[in-house]
């Protein structure tokens, strides 16, 4: 049978790029038979705090995730990017900034003193239980995991950019090497290892703390509980699991 | 062909032609959908291997005081504690899985701390930060500050 | 080029969100269903209510429709990042997306709605071509009729039954097939320049729209061509139709509009300012003003004043054009329009279009040129006018 002849041309493709136990042990996850036996996706459930309070806005997080997820170093694609806010006394509407989604951190450019209220905000994928990307993508290319990552098959992708037009918090963009949708998998190839994400590895502040809702010890539960936590775009109603702390009504 | 059949004839083709493009399209199907779609949800089950098979890039801070354990006590208990190795040295997963390889990137001193420590506006108030203007005479920080541990005594 | 990118955005995008994710070319997609479903919508006139005035535009808005329709998916085709992969859309459909069943409802319609309907119309004309014929012309309508050369009277009156049920079920599928155009646009609840569920009825009205403009154009184009006197009162009705239709699809437009400029939400300052610095001319000028009203008013001017037939074929060929100009632009404005905010609201881009690239105006030009050739072989194997054959 032709299905044959396929298999045997992803195999032989697979063992020209991997080495034999990695080959071997991503034929037996795409099978969805076996898991790394020592990570099970039916103990974790992920998620972010991102305490704004706590950024600073030097930008080492946009940094460390190009450095590490291979995203386009030229603008102006972001898996994760900081904002800066200035809300100036009663105006209606915030000024905004993110210069190459602060790559290079925020050069200062309002006086100090001027009576406004500024801040930074840290974006990335909000990892929604209800993502309305993963809901328009025509064949399944993108989807929540069992553990609670939104994750991209980029193997599979059209790149239609129907889940970049869905997303509302602009999270998604097509990667011009590969032609296929990319974005923030949580760092799921760190998670799974027991590394927490190169962005809250690299925050210097703990400003971002990768959380499992799952793990009944992690301090997150007492982190949701004390705090007065807002997510994104709340009115929408996509389930983001990335949870703020301390977030302006000003920011979109 | 009997009477009935007869006025129907070329319809009856044409439903022929249509089962044959249904039962194509079925085995097309059969044949096309990658192995374990649909074991999970709607998608391929191996996409998920594919989102882990990548190499991290950084070792996180417990790979690095594994063997830096000088630097690992001055960093421990100080002001700097929450601050990863990488944050100002760079990605360093080569270095941890072969310290042979690569050497850890040696910051600027004149130049790292203001990284995170140049005032801004948009920084929290409570937050340590310098005007080079006010405070800053081109010479090193290390000169007076500890980076591992700023509020310990500056090595020596 | 990414120096050139931010230059044009105005305020604050979010940074991933500078490039442009859908070009003009689909920009063409919903313009050439909506002719499709309005082409076939007005032939189904005929069949169905059987509106005996407009029966000789009937064949014609048949083919013109499966030119377009043959024509459709090409544009998105074009715009994917992988055109290899566009099969997946039918071997692992994700129930939930929207984009997804278009696969089906296309095939749907153009298999099981409009090739049949031609087919059984013209068995009669291909299996007498097949007779009449020689050569490979002979092979072409054999196979066309599968072979089969009976047109008995009992056969043909089969063929007009089951003619009539498909037109019923085609009508519904034409709805679908373009509200459903719509939906793709209305359900996406993270735009709103596009999230309104009117936006199915919308562009189910504008389509209606633009294919009745169409069949009249190319009506009087094809009698033009050949010589063939137009039928007035077939014309006059059309017309007649246009402008019922263009009245309603206005003010669902206008209802849209006015809702939104009253309850004027989160999103309203920005999509205003919008409407009235990047969208102004394609949207108030071109769409609503020269798009719309004027030819709703030319239209309703021929209701109340007699003119001569030569000043009514004159009006009818500028109304047409004005109007198909009017759905394309209302189209741009949809598509384009709701890629110029930012989801934050708090900036904007502009759209640059490319000329010769893949996704630039010169594959759009030949895109929108190709039905017209499709059209021209299809009006040459399958001849739509009767009075032509007798002349033959």
């Amino acid at each position: 049978m032709s299905s044959d002849r396929r298999d045997f041309v992803l195999t032989a493709g697979k063992l020209l790029v991997l080495t034999a136990p990695a080959a071997a042990y991503l034929e037996a996850v795409e099978t969805g038979k076996a898991e790394e036996p020592a990570y099970k996706m039916a103990e974790h459930y992920w998620g972010m705090i991102v305490d704004v309070d706590k950024c600073i806005g030097c930008g080492n997080c946009v940094r460390a995730c190009k450095t590490e997820n291979d995203v386009p170093v030229e603008p102006y694609f972001f898996r994760t990017w900081v904002e800066r806010y200035h809300v100036a006394e009663g105006a209606e509407h915030p000024d905004v900034d993110s210069p190459d989604g602060g790559y290079s951190g925020f050069p200062e450019k309002y006086a100090a003193g001027d009576g406004a209220k500024s801040f930074f905000v840290p974006k990335l994928c909000n990892q929604c239980a209800h993502s309305p990307c993963t809901q328009v993508c025509p064949v399944g290319a993108t989807f929540e995991s069992p553990d609670g990552a939104v994750l991209v098959d980029k193997s599979y992708c059209l790149g239609c950019r129907y889940c970049v037009q869905a997303c509302p918090y602009g999270c998604r963009f097509i990667d011009p090497r590969t032609k296929t949708v990319d974005k923030c998998n949580l760092c799921y190839h760190r998670i799974t290892k027991g590394l927490t994400t190169a962005c809250c590895e690299s925050c210097p502040t703990g400003a971002r703390q990768l959380v499992d809702l799952k793990d009944p010890k992690d301090p997150v539960h007492d982190f949701l509980r004390d705090h007065k936590i807002q997510v994104l775009k709340p009115q929408l109603a996509t389930g983001a699991k990335v949870y703020y702390n301390g977030l302006d009504g000003s920011v979109r | 062909m009997n009477r009935f059949l007869k006025d129907k004839e070329h319809l009856v083709r044409m439903a022929a032609l249509f089962a044959v493009g249904v039962v194509l399209f079925l085995i097309l199907k059969a044949v096309l959908v990658p192995k374990g779609f649909g074991v999970y949800g709607h998608y391929r089950a191996g996409a998920l291997a594919d989102n882990r098979v990548r190499a991290p890039r950084f070792a996180g801070r417990s790979a690095c005081i594994e063997c830096h354990t000088d630097e690992r006590d001055a960093w421990k208990g100080g002001k700097h504690a929450g601050v990863g190795c990488e944050a100002c040295h760079g990605a360093l997963a080569k270095h941890a899985e072969d310290p042979s390889a690569s050497n850890a990137f040696k910051p600027d001193p004149k130049t790292i701390c203001f990284t995170c420590h140049l005032t801004n506006a948009a920084k929290p108030r409570k937050f340590p930060q310098i005007d080079p203007k006010n405070h800053f005479d081109g010479g090193a920080c290390n000169g007076c500050h500890s980076p591992h541990a700023p509020d310990k005594e500056p090595k020596k | 080029m990414e120096e050139g990118l931010l230059h044009a955005v105005q305020g604050f995008m979010y940074p991933n969100e500078v490039e442009l994710q859908w070009s003009i070319l689909i920009v063409l997609y919903p313009f050439t269903t909506g002719l499709v479903a309005g082409a076939f919508i007005l032939a189904s006139l005929e069949r169905v209510f059987n509106v005996q005035a407009v029966k000789p535009t009937y064949r014609l808005a048949l083919l013109s429709a499966l030119a377009f329709l043959l024509v459709a998916p090409l544009p998105l085709q074009l715009h994917l990042g992988h055109p290899e992969r566009s099969l997946e859309m039918y071997l692992t459909p994700h129930t939930s997306s929207a984009m997804a069943m278009f696969g089906f409802i296309y095939l749907w319609y153009l298999m099981g709605v409009l090739v049949l309907e031609i087919w059984l119309d013209y068995r009669k004309d291909m299996v007498l071509l097949a007779r009449s014929e020689t050569g490979w012309k002979k092979t072409l309508y054999r196979v066309l009729t599968l072979g089969v050369d009976n047109i008995s009277e009992e056969s043909l009156r089969i063929d007009d039954k089951l003619g009539r049920f498909i037109t019923i079920v085609g009508i519904p599928s034409a709805f679908l097939l373009h509200g459903y155009v719509g939906f793709i646009f209305g359900s996406v609840k993270a735009n709103p320049w596009w999230s309104t569920p009117v936006m199915p009825i919308v562009f189910l009205f504008s389509a209606i729209v633009s294919g009745i403009a169409l069949v009249l154009l190319m009506y009087m184009l094809v009698c033009f061509l050949k010589g063939i006197s137009i039928d007035m009162p077939c014309v006059d009705t059309i017309a007649r139709y246009l402008m019922y239709a263009f009245l309603i699809d206005f003010s669902l437009e206008m209802l849209d509009l006015i809702h939104r400029i009253y309850e004027a939400d989160e999103s309203f300052k920005s999509l205003d300012f919008m409407a009235h610095t990047q969208l102004y001319t394609s949207q108030i000028i071109v769409q609503i003003i020269f798009g719309t009203i004027v030819p709703i008013s030319m239209l309703a001017f021929i209701q109340v004043v007699k003119l001569s037939e030569a000043a009514r074929k004159g009006i009818y060929v500028l109304a047409g054009l004005l109007t198909l100009m009017g759905i394309f632009a209302m189209r741009w404005n949809v598509v384009i329009g709701g890629q110029l905010f930012s989801k934050s609201f708090l900036g904007y881009t502009t759209y640059k279009m490319a000329f010769a690239t893949k996704e630039g105006l010169l594959p759009a030009i030949l895109l929108m040129i190709l039905p017209f050739g499709i059209l021209w072989v299809l009006v040459k194997v399958l001849p739509p006018f009767e009075e032509e054959k007798a002349a033959v």
